[in-house]
């Protein structure tokens, strides 16, 4: 009897395992849940408000996936995820896929056996320093202490960064955003760096943000971008077209308020396409007609989406920079809907 | 009368070794690691299978590339260009500097507090046991989080140091900085070194030792040794006369005067720490990181090391205390000369396993981002190269050797204070 108990749950864990493999899109409708990895909390990205709805531009993202295949914004069980365990927790299947700011490599997408579906933020490693340190340039630290994240790829930007640049620093071991803010106010670092736009975030919710400069310096690439893992191209194609869905309807003029209206029918066949009231591209992604009107209509544009979260009005306040459509000189760029 | 037949020679056969006595539990005992290392066999083959499914074999190349990351405190020379390897090899070295400096400030303020805690001053007594149980029932890492936070909210940033409105100052004739990154203590310098050897040329394991520092030791170590012998040459002449000779001045000064005649020779000197751009340059400086770490684990163990000094004690009868009294020895003679010797036979060997206890305790170093081999090997080494099982079985291995040698002189020492029998 518990012989029997026992190899018939090892037979039916077998049995999830192999559903997981088989499709995530039946698997996230079986379940009418999507499993979204997501920071543990950095404002403007992905954090919990006071009523402990999960709000963000990351978490955007994982909305807009879950409008596309369940129809329901709120059909989203956000997973937190730490720097050291978001990868264990996509490729274990723990979660259907990850958007949590992190940088496209080639060993991530190569050798930890993940796809990433696109960028959906251009991001770089910058410094922040009190103003009153007088400090205008990142090359200016010659032998200050700099706090900075463990683990991370910025502790090794830093390193290359400080040693091209032939200048001295102290680098202070941090393990989380948290802890970084506590040494980095109390004045046991000079410096703090990781991406800007964590530093953005993080200077946000000081007292006074406005004590603290972000110094011009860029020193990295790291492009951000939600990821699934390998061996579901079907479902990475869901996740890469949604947020193509958003980026190109912001190219195309569609928005939160007018996506339903152009959904009757426009001139331009790309938003006919787009919105589903011309061709089949949603059944071909194995979705109704009208998925990107519904995650439009939903989430918004790809520019609504930044404004809302982290834009210049925004206490986060970033500029679209390189996140500016392409068309505006910035790098954002979707593949056509044809 | 019947003749008495020899019993027939007994053969063995196959079936005893169930149900015989003598052959039963021996059979069960080889099933039993039969079975033992067929289970771990199974889980290390079943491992690297599956890591050689994953496309990551076990293997340790890994430790000979670029690390590619800092480490702040260095004890040896390092740069972000050297091996895995090596930033392990600091790492390693700062584990066993926070354990020996752990060690011995523990013991000290163990057994001060374990001696205290008897104390017939009813206060000390309570403030003693206060503390012991206060520090004995809250988590370590608790303490060691605490310590940081007082050291970084507490002290004043290098910058409360500058200009002429400044609100901290240096203390000890501004010879030493306390600061929320630390304490910057002065160092000693020598004017006219005589240079390095390196060890092990350019391989990742390099080493310099400095010959300052080898002339300065072994001129202290003989100093000492000619002491000793005037000291056996005092002993010998009071059991021949009755009547000790003073030498003390003798003694003190074979150690001292040729070791300052070296140290001017090579021109010590003390570097000061001052206040250069964004920190204080020159002089050692002890990082809060080490220093949290340190006190907390001290601290932690102190109250531990504290009781096992108690139990020594009370183990002690207090005849003796009574008959050393009776003697005219005064308290804390009594204490030192008989109580105690007879106390650190009970005391050593729970001394042991807390030595033990406070070198595998300083792997939380993390908390604090103190950069021990937890730190370097199993944690950026680690989580850059993704290489968990090698680093992980690695430090495993570190930990082992560390913690067997520790126990290794322990044991020896206990082993010569242990009471000899005949």
């Amino acid at each position: 009897m518990k012989k029997s108990i026992f190899f018939g749950t090892l037979a039916l864990s077998g049995i999830a395992a192999g559903a997981a493999a088989a499709g995530t899109l039946d698997d996230v409708k079986a379940r009418g849940k999507l499993n979204c990895g997501v920071s543990t909390g950095l404002v403007g990205f992905a954090a919990p408000d006071a009523n402990g709805n999960w709000d963000g531009f990351d978490v955007a993202v994982c909305r807009a996936v879950a409008v596309a295949t369940l129809g329901d914004a709120n059909a989203v069980e956000f997973v937190p995820t730490t720097g050291k365990t978001r990868f264990t927790a996509l490729a274990s299947g723990e979660v259907d896929m990850l958007a949590r700011n992190t940088t496209w490599t080639f060993s991530r997408d190569v050798d930890l056996k993940f796809e990433f579906v696109g960028v959906n933020y251009y991001d770089g490693q910058g410094f922040m320093v009190p103003k009153d340190l007088g400090v205008s340039s990142a090359k200016d630290l010659d032998g200050a202490t700099v706090c900075i994240q463990t683990g991370t790829t910025t502790e090794l930007n830093l390193a290359d960064f400080f040693r091209s640049n032939n200048i001295s620093y102290e680098p202070v071991p941090i393990e989380t955003n948290a802890e970084a803010q506590q040494q980095y106010l109390a004045g046991a670092c000079d410096v703090y760096t990781t991406d800007a736009s964590g530093l953005a975030a993080t200077r946000a919710t000081f007292e006074n943000p406005g004590d603290h400069v972000l110094l011009p310096e860029i020193i990295s690439k790291e492009p951000l971008g939600p990821l699934v893992r390998h061996g579901d191209s079907e479902w990475g194609d869901i996740v890469r077209w949604t947020l193509n869905a958003m980026i190109t309807a912001e190219e195309l003029g569609v928005t939160s308020a007018n996506a339903g209206e152009m959904a009757g029918g426009t001139n331009n066949p790309e938003i006919n396409r787009l919105l589903g009231s011309e061709g089949t591209l949603g059944e071909m992604l194995g979705l109704s007609a009208d998925w990107a009107k519904n995650v439009i209509m939903s989430q918004g544009n790809y520019g609504e989406v930044f404004e809302r979260n982290i834009g210049e009005n925004t206490p986060i306040g970033l500029a679209r920079g390189l996140n500016a459509q392409w068309t505006n000189g910035g790098l954002i760029y979707s593949p056509p809907f044809r | 009368m019947t003749t008495l037949t020899d019993p027939p020679k007994e053969s063995f056969r196959l079936s005893m070794l169930i149900y015989d006595t003598r052959y039963r539990s021996m059979t069960i005992q080889v099933v039993a690691m039969f079975g033992f290392m067929l289970l771990a066999a199974w889980l290390i083959n079943n491992t690297i299978t599956n890591l050689n499914a994953l496309g990551k074999p076990v293997e340790f190349g890994f430790l000979g590339e670029p690390a590619s990351y800092d480490i702040n405190q260095r004890l040896l020379d390092y740069t972000s260009r050297d091996t895995h390897l090596r930033a392990s090899l600091l790492g390693l070295l700062n584990t066993l500097v926070v354990a020996a400096l752990g060690c011995i400030t523990a013991t000290i303020l163990g057994v001060l507090i374990g001696v205290l805690r008897l104390s017939n001053n009813w206060i000390v007594a309570r403030i003693m046991t206060v503390y012991i149980e206060m520090f004995r029932n809250v988590p370590v890492l608790l303490w060691i989080v605490l310590v940081m936070a007082f050291l970084i909210e507490g002290l004043p940033a290098p910058r409360e140091f500058r200009g002429d409105d400044a609100t901290a100052s240096m203390i000890l004739n501004e010879t030493v900085a306390i600061t929320n990154r630390g304490v910057y203590v002065p160092e000693f310098l020598f004017s006219r070194p005589l240079g390095d050897i390196s060890l092990l040329g350019t391989s990742s394991l390099r080493f310099d030792v400095s010959l300052e520092l080898i002339v300065l030791v072994l001129v202290f170590a003989a100093g000492l040794y000619v002491s000793g012998r005037i000291g056996r040459y005092a002993d010998r002449t009071q059991e021949q006369t009755g009547e000790r000779p003073v030498v003390w001045y003798w003694r003190l000064a074979v150690v001292v005067i040729p070791f300052a005649i070296v140290s001017w020779m090579l021109g010590l000197h003390l570097g000061y720490p001052a206040l250069k751009g964004f920190n204080f340059q020159g002089g050692t400086h002890l990082r809060n990181s080490l220093i949290a770490l340190w006190l907390a684990l001290s601290l932690y163990t102190a109250a531990f090391i504290a009781e096992i000094v108690r139990a020594g004690i009370l183990a002690i009868s207090k005849g003796q205390t009574e008959a050393a009294g009776a003697l005219g020895l005064r308290p804390n003679r009594i204490m030192s000369l008989v109580v105690l010797p007879q106390a650190l036979r009970v005391i050593i060997p729970p001394l042991i396993s807390n030595y033990l206890n406070l070198t595998k305790n300083s792997s939380l170093a993390i908390a604090v981002g103190y950069m021990d081999i937890t730190g370097t090997l199993g944690g950026i080494t680690m989580n850059q190269t993704g290489r968990e099982l090698e680093s992980i079985l690695l430090l495993m291995a570190v930990y082992l050797t560390i913690s067997l040698s520790i126990s290794v002189v322990m044991n020896w020492y206990n082993n010569k204070v242990k009471l000899v029998e005949r």
